[in-house]
C-alpha cells in the first residue's frame, strides 16, 4: 500500500482548469520529485494535496485514511507538513521561536493559558535540536527577519519539520539560493530522507535528477510524464523542452 | 509582538512599579491636584485597555466595537443586581459570564474573518449592543441607563468591607486589577499566549503547523470581551449607573487610541501606559478646553503617522540606543586597554 495517493485530481478557478485529473503516489521512505516550466500548476498541486484548495473532483489518501478536501491543520496533525515557495515565517519570533510553536509538544498546550513556554526546557531543547538538524545552530535567538535568505528557507523547513511529520512537501526550496546554499540544502534533503517520506517541488534539475527516486512532470496543469530520473532524461517531450538537459 | 526569551518573572519591575504607584495614590494624588476617583477611573481603563489589547496587540485583530462588551459588562452587573441578587461576588461574576456569552456569540459570526472585514463586523454588532440599550426601555432604562446601581460590600463570609467610598472601592479594585494584571501577563507567556502572536504574525504558517485558527481567534475574542466586561462592572459600580453611552463607538475608539498611543503593539505595558495618558489628558486639558479631544486627536494622529510604536515604543528605542551606546563604549574601552597592553608589552 502507497503512503501516499492522490488520484484523478481536478481543479478550476472559474473557467481556468488549473488541474486536470492529476494522479501522483509515493511509498514510505521515498523521495518523489514534480517539475514543469512556471505556471503548469505545480504549486496550486501542493496546495490540494496539503488542504489549502478543496479539488473539485477526485481522492487523496495517505496512511490508507482519505484525506481529500481536510483543512490544513488536519492534514497537519495526520502527519504531513510543508514548505512554501514565498516564504511563510512567524518574523517577529526569534529563530527557536519559530520552531517552537510547531512541536506537538507545543500544540498540545495550545489551551494552557499557565504554562510559562520560556520556562519550558524540553520544549526548548527539542526545538534547538531541528535547528541544528538545519544548520541553524548558533541562531537560535535571531529574530527571523533579521537571518539571511539562505538561513529563512532553512528555517522554513526546520518549522516543517518542527511538526514531526511523516511526510514532508517541500515547495521550490532553492529558491533563490546559491549555488553554496543549494549544495547545503542538497545534503540536508538527502539526510532528511533516510527517514522522512518527501515529495518535493523543483525548477533545479541539477538538485531533483540527484536526489529523487522518481519524477513526476507537470504541464498545462496534467501529469505528462512520469518516472525514474534515468527514464525521464530519455523521455522525449523532456528532452524536447530541454528541462533534461539542465540535469 | 516579541516577547521576552526565557522565562518570565512572575512580577517583572514594571508591574511592581505600576501595582506601588497605584497602591500609594491615596498618599500623594491630592498633592499633585488629582483625586482619588480619577486614579479609580484610570485603572478601570487600564484593565478595559489591557483585555482589549491581547485581541488587537496579540492576536492582530482589530475590533472596533468593544466598548460594547465594555456597557454588557455594566448593564449585566447593574441588572443581576436590581433585578436577581444584590451580591458583590455574583454580580460580578454573572457580568462576566453574560458578557462572555454574548461575546462568544458574536465569536462565531466574525472569527472566519480578519483585517477590514473583522473590525466591520466588530463595529456592526458594537451598534446592534448600542442601540437595544438604547432602545429596550423596560430592561435597560433607555437613554437614562440604569440608576441606583449599589456599591455593594465585599462579602467574604466571616467578614465584609463596605465599598462605598471612593477609597474602599480603589482598592477593592486594585486588588481585582493585579489579579487581572497578573492573569494576562501568565497568558501572554504561555503557550496559548505565544500560539496567538503566531497567529497574528502569519495565520497560514500557524494553520499549516496544525492549529485551528477560528478556534484560537474566537478564543481571544471572548477573552478580551469578558475582561473588558469585568472593567464594565466595576466601572458601574463606581459611577452607581450604567448608561449607554459607556458603550457607544466612542468609548470602542477610545481604548482603540489608548492602546496604540500607549505603544500595545509593542509592549504589554502600552495599555497601562495609554490609559493613564487619554484619562490625564482629558482631566487636565479638559480644564483648559472642552475641545481636548481635538488636541488629544491630534497627537494620536502624530503618533500613528511618525511613531506607530506608541510611548512604550519610543521608550524601547531610548534603551536600546543607551544599550547599543553602552555597548559600543565598553567595545571601545576593551580595545583601548588591548592597545595599552600591546604598547607595555613592545616597552
Amino acid at each position: 500500500m502507497k503512503l501516499f495517493e492522490a488520484t484523478g485530481l481536478s481543479k478550476r478557478f472559474g473557467e481556468q482548469v488549473v488541474l486536470e485529473d492529476i494522479t501522483l503516489s509515493c511509498d514510505e521512505g521515498e523521495l518523489v520529485g514534480i517539475m514543469g516550466p512556471n505556471g503548469a500548476g505545480k504549486t496550486t498541486c501542493f496546495n490540494v494535496l496539503t488542504g489549502r484548495y478543496r479539488p473539485d473532483r477526485g481522492t487523496v489518501r495517505f496512511a490508507g485514511r482519505d484525506i481529500t478536501g481536510l483543512a490544513p491543520r488536519e492534514i497537519a496533525r495526520r502527519g504531513i507538513s510543508r514548505s512554501f515557495q514565498i516564504m511563510n515565517l512567524f518574523d517577529d519570533y526569534t529563530a527557536l521561536d519559530n520552531v517552537l510553536v510547531a512541536t506537538p509538544r507545543v500544540r498540545a498546550q495550545g489551551f494552557n493559558p499557565w504554562r510559562d513556554l520560556g520556562a519550558d526546557r524540553g520544549a526548548q531543547e527539542e526545538a534547538a535540536q531541528v535547528l541544528a538538524q538545519v544548520g541553524l545552530a548558533g541562531k537560535e535567538r535571531v529574530q527571523a527577519r533579521s537571518l539571511s535568505y539562505g538561513e529563512r528557507r532553512a528555517l522554513e523547513i526546520g518549522v516543517a519539520l518542527a511538526a514531526r511529520p511523516r511526510m514532508l512537501f517541500l515547495d521550490e526550496p532553492t529558491a533563490g539560493l546559491g549555488a553554496e546554499g543549494t549544495a547545503r540544502l542538497a545534503e540536508l534533503v538527502a539526510s532528511l530522507r533516510r527517514h522522512l517520506t518527501i515529495m518535493i517541488i523543483e525548477h533545479d534539475m541539477k538538485f531533483l535528477f540527484s536526489l529523487a527516486d522518481r519524477i513526476s512532470v507537470i504541464h498545462w496543469g496534467q501529469v505528462i510524464a512520469q518516472g525514474t530520473p534515468d527514464e525521464l532524461r530519455r523521455n522525449e517531450w523532456v528532452a524536447r523542452s530541454n528541462l533534461g538537459a539542465l540535469a | 509582538m516579541q516577547l521576552a526569551a526565557g522565562r518570565a518573572p512572575w512580577f517583572p519591575l514594571p508591574m511592581v512599579i505600576v501595582l506601588v504607584l497605584l497602591l500609594s495614590t491615596p498618599l500623594w494624588v491630592a498633592r499633585v491636584g488629582l483625586y482619588q476617583y480619577l486614579a479609580l477611573e484610570i485603572m478601570i481603563w487600564m484593565m478595559f485597555a489591557l483585555g482589549f489589547n491581547l485581541l488587537l496587540g496579540f492576536t492582530g485583530l482589530p475590533s472596533f466595537g468593544h466598548g460594547a462588551y465594555f456597557g454588557i459588562g455594566a448593564y449585566a452587573f447593574g441588572l443581576l443586581q436590581l433585578k436577581l441578587w444584590p451580591n458583590l461576588w455574583f454580580d460580578l461574576l454573572g457580568a462576566v459570564l453574560v458578557t462572555a456569552v454574548l461575546a462568544g456569540l458574536v465569536g462565531l459570526f466574525i472569527s472566519h474573518r480578519r483585517g477590514i472585514y473583522y473590525a466591520l463586523l466588530t463595529i456592526a454588532f458594537g451598534q446592534v449592543f448600542w442601540f437595544v440599550a438604547n432602545k429596550w426601555h423596560t430592561v435597560t432604562g433607555g437613554e437614562d441607563g440604569l440608576l441606583n446601581i449599589q456599591r455593594l460590600p465585599a462579602d467574604f463570609g466571616f467578614v465584609a468591607f463596605p465599598l462605598k467610598s471612593n477609597g474602599a472601592l480603589f482598592y477593592f479594585c486594585l486588588a481585582v486589577f493585579a489579579l487581572v494584571l497578573v492573569g494576562l501577563w501568565r497568558l501572554v507567556h504561555s503557550p496559548l499566549g505565544r500560539i496567538l502572536s503566531a497567529i497574528k504574525q502569519n495565520e497560514t504558517r500557524a494553520a499549516f503547523v496544525g492549529y485551528n485558527i477560528w478556534l484560537y481567534k474566537w478564543l481571544a475574542f471572548t477573552l478580551s470581551a469578558s475582561v473588558a466586561g469585568l472593567a464594565g462592572a466595576l466601572f458601574a459600580m463606581a459611577q452607581q449607573s450604567a448608561y449607554p453611552n459607556v458603550m457607544s463607538l466612542h468609548n470602542s475608539g477610545f481604548v482603540v487610541m489608548m492602546v496604540l498611543v500607549g505603544g500595545g503593539m509593542v509592549s504589554f505595558w502600552g495599555p497601562v501606559i495609554g490609559a493613564t495618558f487619554f484619562i490625564l489628558a482629558r482631566d487636565l486639558l479638559g480644564v483648559y478646553t472642552e475641545a481636548w479631544l481635538l488636541w488629544y486627536g491630534l497627537v494620536f494622529m502624530a503618533m500613528v503617522l511618525f511613531k506607530p510604536e506608541g510611548i512604550a515604543g519610543i521608550w524601547q528605542e531610548w534603551r536600546g540606543r543607551l544599550a547599543r551606546r553602552a555597548a559600543a563604549g565598553a567595545s571601545g574601552a576593551a580595545a583601548l586597554s588591548l592597545i595599552q597592553r600591546g604598547a607595555d608589552e613592545a616597552v
